[in-house]
């Protein structure tokens, strides 16, 4: 190896860097900034149309009137808005104990076995199904088997959907808990039952809650699930075993129908829709703040 | 080896103990009595398998699927690893105090007030948990504060929760997992003090990696090594086991010298 | 329940072989939560059969051939699902095409210190943001903002370029192109989430022995990380054809629901699920029946995708 020479120039070397190198740097430098923006500008029209559209159609009757017929005037999401709770209340019932007692089960009991990997398996399976399966799902074992479309049905289907990330979470949850703690509950002699429930869950909680609300948040836009489970109500709901108008379904109804009335009111439900997406979101960050770990 | 004190009543009896990770052998082949109301430490190199042996005595290593122990371990007359034996009552009649301070993100009161709950104390638990801290020597210093979490104490603080909460279900047999290797000196004598007490109504038996600790806190102490088979896998074995004063002033075997000594582990 | 110490003749055999309610539900617990990490197992299960049991008549009837019957026709009461898997894959594929050099670009961006983390953290949760948006709204941003705006755009392609197959007809309000545009937006986020994560996990020392030979940053970008990331970069594409294909309500609203198969991008098209969501209401019968059975092809499609990008992602992290 012959040591630099003293004169040596770096740019004059033949280690330099050439020119061309140079350049294909800065060509692809550029390139990245233009996908950067270029992903952002649809994201800032959209929510720039939504809150201008929806400020603009707004009045305090969105959440006193019921939606309006077709060619009418006025009216409001009120039973839209009640709807998408319940819908999204009976999903997370069905969907909060089953996910975490699947968690409990796979970080507290299977030891890493076959079990373990086959609930990893079809939860990540079960992630990828397209929505509207769940919904045809819901359709096939409630819609067909009750007779009726319903909020229930809608919850089945949504429940679908909410599971996986909550078994997600809920596994992490329980994964934050050192074992330490587990063996000081086991070593004075608390069944697992009783260290699981009374002092692995607590400490695991701001992580689940985390997870059931950004699950939630998911599900309040979901309305491919909705079509054919909850349908729609033109009026309030009745009961569970009713048709039920959520707001998803009613941006699609109205954003499809001719009546710059229902468009108005569909971009109304979409800001409300993404407040409480938005809203929901950062409640889970500070919640997830609050880690006892 | 000679057990000096024959007239004591055993209560942990260890019949030819092997135990297994697999196919792996931590521990072999280990004899070991422990008499009642007596401190009994372990000492050893690290890898000598004497934490191993330690978890056997409440089967906390139920908890590892892979673990598995040969020989037989008597508790009271009764063998520990008798199919028909729930771990769980072994565990409240054997306790465990670990190596890090583990309190339960909870409030003080409810870390010690945890396991007479599970344990369905039908007594008055107030007054048992004012008395458990005492014996831990930390009511002075937590009585305005119950309600505070157990995370907030200091690390020597922690610890004594810890054996505050052991010693309110009172079991009879308290195992210590080098529960000082964590804690600063000031903390460590004050543990060392505890364990003076607490064995007028238990019988500990505490792993430590400190000699002078062992020559300070135990009455008997089990040495343990580790040796290494012609293939070359390590396994944990019971060099010597006496009273504490035997085996620090006449060890009789050369292992023992060295380590005391300090010349190897 | 009595604690050892209340009656100290209790023996430890006595103790653990008399019935003891605690160790009951320990016991029962044990068994709910193996139940029911079973049961998300068979909720898989149950959904495919539940697709299967109302989309047999169809198969019955129309047996594979379904696959390649292009008519659509209720008064005749005959069905086929070419122009709807048709739809599907094109869609997808364009959506692909478009998203996956923004998004591998974008999480180049993120993760190769090009800004400051004090720009770069606000840029990744806005990312983020577009994952959080529902597909509804996609759809009526598409309808009213988008297409409107593009679609000047596309005449222009079809007047240009008309004498390509692909952009032979002329552009009405909706169709497959813009349609698929919209879709490459909504599959942004995973992309470049996986791709990301992919990044970031790289050994440390794959960086800094390619720089440390003297390869610029460019160079060490493109020749030594995205080929040791590629099978997650891959498995992050896998993940996002795997929502592209089940998307629904954003094409249901774009695509403009015709029942044809169109060499030209764009003209209007269908995909499997916007025919679901469209139709579903008015059919019964063989139709509604026919439904279920693309619902059943989708399912598949999409199962078969996702488990190989599960394969590709998690061999990566193993390789870690």
């Amino acid at each position: 190896m012959t040591p630099l020479s003293p004169q040596a120039n770096l740019l004059g070397s033949e280690f330099a860097i050439a020119p061309n190198r140079k350049l294909f740097g800065k060509v692809m430098t550029g390139m990245v900034f233009a996908c950067v923006a270029i992903s952002l500008i649809p994201l800032a029209s959209i929510l720039f149309m939504v809150i201008a559209n929806g400020i603009a159609g707004f009045s305090p009757a969105v959440f006193t009137d019921l939606p309006p017929a077709a060619g009418m005037q006025g009216g409001g999401l009120r039973n839209a808005i009640v709807g998408t709770f319940i819908t999204c209340l009976i999903g997370g019932i069905i969907s909060v104990p089953f996910g975490v007692l699947t968690a409990i089960y796979t970080i507290e009991f299977s030891q890493g076995n076959w079990i373990f990997h086959f609930v990893r398996f079809c939860t990540n399976v079960l992630s990828g199904v397209p929505s509207i399966i769940a919904g045809l799902f819901a359709y096939g074992i409630v819609v067909l088997m009750t007779g009726s479309f319903s909020a229930v049905a809608g919850g089945v289907a949504l429940s679908v959907l909410m599971l996986p990330t909550i078994v997600r979470t809920a596994e992490e949850g329980l994964k934050s808990v050192p074992k330490t703690t587990r063996m000081a509950a086991v070593g004075i002699g608390a069944t697992n039952f009783q260290s699981v429930t009374q002092i692995v869950l607590p400490s695991a909680m701001p992580f689940i809650a985390t997870g059931v609300t950004l699950a939630i948040a998911r599900a309040a836009g979901e309305t491919a699930p909705l079509l054919f489970t909850a349908l729609f109500n033109q009026y309030d709901v009745q009961g569970v075993w009713q048709p039920t108008a959520t707001l998803s379904v009613l941006i699609y109804n109205f954003a499809i129908s001719p009546y710059k009335n229902q468009q108005q009111l569909a971009w109304v439900a979409a800001l409300i829709i993404l407040v409480i997406i938005l809203g929901i979101s950062i409640v889970a960050r500070v919640i997830s703040r609050r880690k006892v770990y | 080896m000679v057990d000096t004190r024959t007239d004591k009543e055993i209560i942990i009896k260890t019949d030819n103990v092997s135990i297994f990770y697999g196919a792996f052998q931590a521990v072999r082949n280990v004899f070991l009595d422990i008499p009642k109301n007596n401190v009994v430490a372990f000492i050893g190199p690290s890898g000598c398998g004497k934490s191993t042996l330690l978890r056997c005595y409440n089967r906390l290593n139920d908890l590892i699927p892979t673990a598995k122990v040969q020989g037989q371990i008597t508790y009271s007359g009764t063998n520990l690893y008798d199919p028909r034996i729930d771990p769980v009552e072994v565990r409240r009649r054997i306790g465990m105090v670990f190596q890090q301070p583990n309190p339960f993100p909870k409030s003080i009161y409810d870390n010690v007030a945890f396991g007479l709950k599970i344990a369905g104390f039908k007594g008055n638990i107030d007054e048992r948990v004012e008395q458990s801290l005492r014996k831990a020597a930390l009511w002075e210093e937590v009585k305005d504060k119950l309600q505070q979490s157990g995370l907030s104490l200091s690390g020597g603080q922690q610890q004594r929760l810890c054996i505050a909460r052991t010693i309110a279900v009172e079991p009879e047999v308290i195992l210590m997992d080098e529960p000082c290797s964590a804690l600063d000196p000031i903390s460590t004598v004050q543990i060392e003090n505890l364990i003076h007490e607490l064995k007028e109504k238990f019988t500990i038996v505490i792993v430590t990696h400190n000699m002078q600790q062992a020559a300070r806190v135990s009455d008997k102490t089990a040495f343990f090594n580790a040796g290494a088979e012609d293939g070359g896998s390590r396994f944990g074995y019971l060099v010597e086991y006496d009273d504490t004063r035997n085996i620090f002033g006449s060890p009789k075997q050369e292992k023992t010298q060295e380590y005391i000594s300090g010349r190897f582990g | 329940m009595k604690t050892p110490r209340q009656n100290s003749t209790e023996t430890l055999l006595e103790a653990s072989t008399q019935f003891n309610p605690v160790r009951a539900i320990d016991q029962n617990f044990r068994r709910v939560t193996f139940g029911l990490a079973i049961g998300i197992g068979l909720i898989l299960v149950w959904i495919t059969y539940s697709l299967l049991v109302i989309a047999l008549p169809a198969i019955q009837t129309f047996g594979l051939g379904f696959l390649v019957d292009s008519t659509w026709d209720p008064v005749k009461n005959i069905y086929g699902a070419l122009p709807h898997v048709y739809g599907t894959v094109l869609s997808s594929f364009l959506a692909l095409l478009f998203a996956v050099p923004l998004g591998v670009g974008v999480a180049i961006f993120l993760t190769e210190n090009f800004l400051a983390p004090k720009i770069l953290q606000p840029i990744a949760f806005t990312v983020e943001l577009l994952a959080a948006i529902p597909s509804v709204v996609y759809g009526l941003w598409g309808l009213f903002v988008f297409l409107p705006t593009i679609k000047p755009l596309f005449q222009g392609l079809n007047h240009s370029f008309g004498w390509i197959p692909f952009f032979s007809t002329e552009p009405g309000g909706r169709q497959l192109l813009g349609a698929s545009l919209v879709l490459a937006i909504m599959i942004l986020p995973t992309i470049i989430a996986i791709s990301r994560d992919t990044l970031t996990s790289l050994p440390p020392k794959l960086r800094q022995g390619a720089y440390g030979l003297g390869a610029t940053r460019w160079e060490t970008i493109v020749l030594v990380l995205l080929p040791a990331a590629l099978s997650g970069i891959v498995g992050s594409i896998m993940l996002a054809l795997g929502r592209a294909l089940g998307e629904t309500m954003a094409m249901a609203m774009l695509i403009g629901n015709a029942n044809q198969a169109n060499i030209s991008w764009l003209a209007p098209a269908s995909t499997l699920s916007s025919l679901i969501a469209n139709q579903f209401g008015e059919a019964s019968g063989l139709q509604k029946s026919s439904l279920f059975y693309e619902a059943l092809i989708l399912m598949v499609l999409t199962l078969v995708v996702n488990i190989l990008a599960q394969a590709l992602v998690s061999r990566f992290q193993q390789v870690e």
